[in-house]
């Protein structure tokens, strides 16, 4: 297939999917600022901007980092490069450039968001409610998702639209649990550090997942295991890599052998890997490897196939 | 229940013969309107805005805001055309298709038809769309205009006329698609009552005629767009999807030994055949404007070379010029043997000294317009101007009188439109699609354009023009 059109179907997914992951983020932030931890609530406010990398353009725009300016900027901001908003523009962008090469389904399914986001623009978030913001934009994305997964051939179109998903979700569960592991640790309040936890698995989705997997008492160790390690969760890093080792070696051609061989290392580290070691080396150690090289496997993909040559 | 409409006074109606008389093709219709509410028509037509903003049936404005798109009108009162009616009009268009085909084919080869006389010589080859690039190359099947776009008028005669040969990259097929495609999905109980030939087989018949265009089994067809900005993406995104072929910008494309490839994720792809959407001097910087981002440099002599095919091929628009347009009656009864089925509207060309001492005397009853010129500018409408206007034009046309044609003013038949009040008639006009490949074929119907302003003459969608379901009815209705 047209390189071009791979790579606008890969961002295309990219984008939708962070939005989505946004939307989750925000979901997070928002419940924990209507808790009343006086003392930590700023933290949590904070922390989409430090799991995004935005605190310094958030700054610039606005003096003091409070819930409703933190929600404004990720949700509906024009001026935010990486807001749901501009997500979404830039999804349907993508998926216009190739409508010819998506089903109409899916088509129609970005450009309904697209045009429903117009006008939830024009009436501001507070009007729809930012809990019902956050349900329509994960809405939108399961619906994107079911469309192309019900109705797409098996081809590589429909590669690079996953491969870009999984890339997107990967970096963004490593980003999250780097950033509120950080914040969680040596609260010293188990009431709170039982919220904070519950609010992260919620927001990855996986609160019903921790439950049935390990029964016992949230902590800090079984959710970094479960986020990295284990492959029935399926917004783990184990998830996605694997999804990745799956999809890459299925596409067709040579151009991609740097691609594919970066891909079966980090999965084997994965699948071998084990949380002991993880917290030998440090968490946070541990989450900035694996975003530097789930990065340098996006390069390699981008300079392989998306380019044009 | 709807008002019983009209034909406009001295105006031919499509569906009226007179006040509340429908004339029998549209007898079935007739009696099914009026059973029906405005209020469901309104709700129906709100149904029809939504979808066609859902799905993104849009066409981009120029000048306008980067990306802004607009839905065209759609109305639902079809447009009926009778199977006798019909007929006559298929093979009337196949003839003058075939022709054309022949006269390009003359023209960039022996010019047999200049030679004769029949046509003056500079009339072709002082044309500004005369290619001398093509001149000697022979084309797969001899065939120039692979597509091509008739626009026909009826006048109120009650006789049709072609306004135009469109013979560079026509558009609108899409809308003629979909249209039919709404229809269906609001109206399904009018496609019991009636047996309306089906369209959409278009695609499908394009596709073959592409791949036969070429001698390579297998080719690889791919449809190159100007990109997602072009007023007529939506439409070259619809066909590529519904062909299954590769939607191609310039950039994904390059040459390299004369042959051209695509730039593909497995490596160079070899490309046989191009639907290309895109005019002739964009095509290949290094032969044509060398400021043109959107083409394929080194295209055209791969093309010389006859590595690729071009549909339609480089050139074709020295024959839809409204110059040449006069002679192509001449053109049938040369290439044909035969007799015009489809007429012309009488033309003076005012370089003819006799011609334009008649238009001169006439200027306040005729049409003059500028050879080039196009979408209504350079032109002159005689009844509807001022003394003034007409003297201005005057020395004009004096002073170059060979860059002008004139024409009687033409009054465009009407079919009814839904208005708030009920239906009113506007004048409206059909573009048909002709495909030439091994054989000439045509899709049983085309795009019916609607002028949604009374009295108005301009159906042109960029001018707020709206497009109206086409009906070619396969027999009586029942």
């Amino acid at each position: 297939m047209l390189s071009r059109t791979a790579s606008e179907l890969y961002w295309m997914s990219r984008h939708l999917e962070r939005a989505e992951n946004t939307a989750r983020m925000l979901d997070v932030a928002w419940n924990l600022s209507l808790i009343p931890f006086a003392a930590t609530v700023d933290e949590e406010v904070a922390a989409p901007l430090k799991i995004s990398g935005t605190w310094d353009r958030y700054i610039s725009r606005y003096d003091t980092v409070q819930i409703n300016n933190v929600m404004h900027f990720f949700s509906l901001d024009e001026e935010n490069p990486g807001s749901i908003y501009n997500c979404i523009r830039s999804a349907r962008e993508n998926a216009h450039a190739v409508r010819g090469r998506i089903t109409s389904e899916v088509w129609e399914s970005i450009n309904a968001t697209w045009i429903e986001l117009q006008s939830i623009r024009r009436y501001g978030l507070i009007a729809m409610g930012a809990s019902a913001f956050m349900d329509w934009v994960k809405e939108r994305s399961h619906l994107f998702r079911g469309a192309a997964y019900g109705t797409m051939i098996r081809n590589d179109a429909f590669r690079f639209l996953r491969v870009g998903t999984f890339i997107e979700r990967a970096d963004n569960t490593a980003r999250i649990l780097d950033v509120k592991h950080q914040i969680h640790t040596g609260v010293g309040n188990s009431a709170v550090e039982y919220y904070r936890w519950n609010a992260l698995l919620r927001s990855v989705g996986a609160y019903e997942a921790y439950r049935e997997i390990y029964t016992d008492r949230v902590t800090s160790e079984h959710i970094a295991e479960m986020l990295i390690f284990r492959a029935e969760v399926p917004r783990s890093l184990r998830s996605c890599v694997e999804m990745l080792a799956e999809l890459l070696p299925s596409v067709e051609g040579e151009a991609g052998m740097d691609a594919k061989r970066l891909v079966a290392v980090q999965f084997a580290r994965l699948q071998y890997g084990d949380i002991s070691h993880v917290f030998e080396v440090g968490l946070h150690e541990y989450l900035t490897d694996f975003l530097r090289r789930i990065n340098e496997l996006a390069d390699t993909i981008q300079s392989a196939y998306l380019e044009l040559v | 229940m709807i008002k019983a409409g009209s034909p406009p006074p001295g105006g031919y109606d499509e569906m009226f013969s007179a006040p509340g008389a429908a004339q029998p093709h549209y007898a079935a219709y007739w009696r099914w309107l009026e059973g029906v509410s405005m209020d469901t028509i309104e709700r129906k037509r709100k149904e029809a805005d939504l979808l066609f903003h859902r799905v993104g049936i849009t066409f981009n404005v120029y000048g306008a805001e980067e990306g802004t798109e607009r839905l065209i009108p759609f109305d639902s009162v079809p447009r009926i055309i009778p199977a006798s009616e019909w007929g006559m009009l298929e093979r009337g268009l196949l003839q003058r298709v075939q022709a054309l085909n022949l006269f390009l084919r003359d023209i960039y080869h022996e010019q047999a038809i200049v030679r004769a006389g029949r046509i003056p010589a500079r009339q072709v080859f002082a044309n500004a769309h005369y290619q001398p690039c093509m001149q000697g190359i022979d084309l797969p099947n001899d065939v120039y205009a692979h597509i091509a776009g008739v626009d026909l008028i009826r006048n109120n005669d009650g006789d049709y006329y072609v306004l135009e040969d469109n013979l560079r990259t026509p558009s609108g097929v899409s809308y003629m698609i979909e249209n039919r495609r709404m229809m269906m999905r609001l109206y399904p109980e009018l496609f019991a009552r009636h047996r309306v030939a089906p369209v959409d087989h278009y695609p499908a018949l394009l596709h073959e005629m592409l791949e036969q265009s070429c001698h390579v089994t297998n080719p690889c067809v791919v449809l190159l767009t100007p990109g997602r900005y072009n007023s007529a993406y939506f439409e070259h995104a619809f066909l590529a999807r519904q062909m299954g072929i590769e939607l191609v910008e310039g950039a994904d494309l390059f040459t390299r030994d004369g042959v051209v490839y695509m730039r593909t994720t497995a490596g160079p792809q070899r490309v046989d055949v191009i639907y290309r959407r895109i005019d002739d001097d964009f095509l290949d910087p290094l032969a044509f404007n060398p400021d043109s981002m959107l083409g394929v440099p080194g295209l055209l002599s791969a093309y010389r070379e006859g590595n690729v095919v071009l549909a339609n091929a480089i050139g074709t628009g020295v024959a839809d010029d409204k110059s040449i347009y006069p002679y192509v009656p001449d053109m049938i009864r040369f290439y044909l043997d035969e007799e015009p089925i489809l007429k012309n509207v009488p033309t003076w060309l005012c370089r003819e000294p006799q011609d334009l001492s008649h238009v001169l005397a006439h200027l306040d009853e005729l049409v003059v317009k500028e050879v080039h010129g196009a979408g209504g500018y350079g032109m002159l409408i005689g009844p509807a101007s001022t003394r003034e206007q007409i003297a201005r034009f005057r020395e004009q046309l004096l002073a170059a009188p060979e860059n002008y044609i004139a024409q009687p003013t033409l009054s465009l038949s009407t079919c009814p439109v839904f208005v708030e009040e009920g239906i009113a008639p506007r004048h409206i006009d059909l573009r048909p699609f002709v495909l030439s490949g091994r054989e000439v074929r045509l899709v049983p119907g085309g795009l019916t354009r609607v002028a949604m302003k009374e009295g108005s003459l301009v159906v042109n969608s960029s001018q707020g023009g709206g497009t109206k379901d086409t009906w070619v009815l396969e027999d009586a209705p029942c």
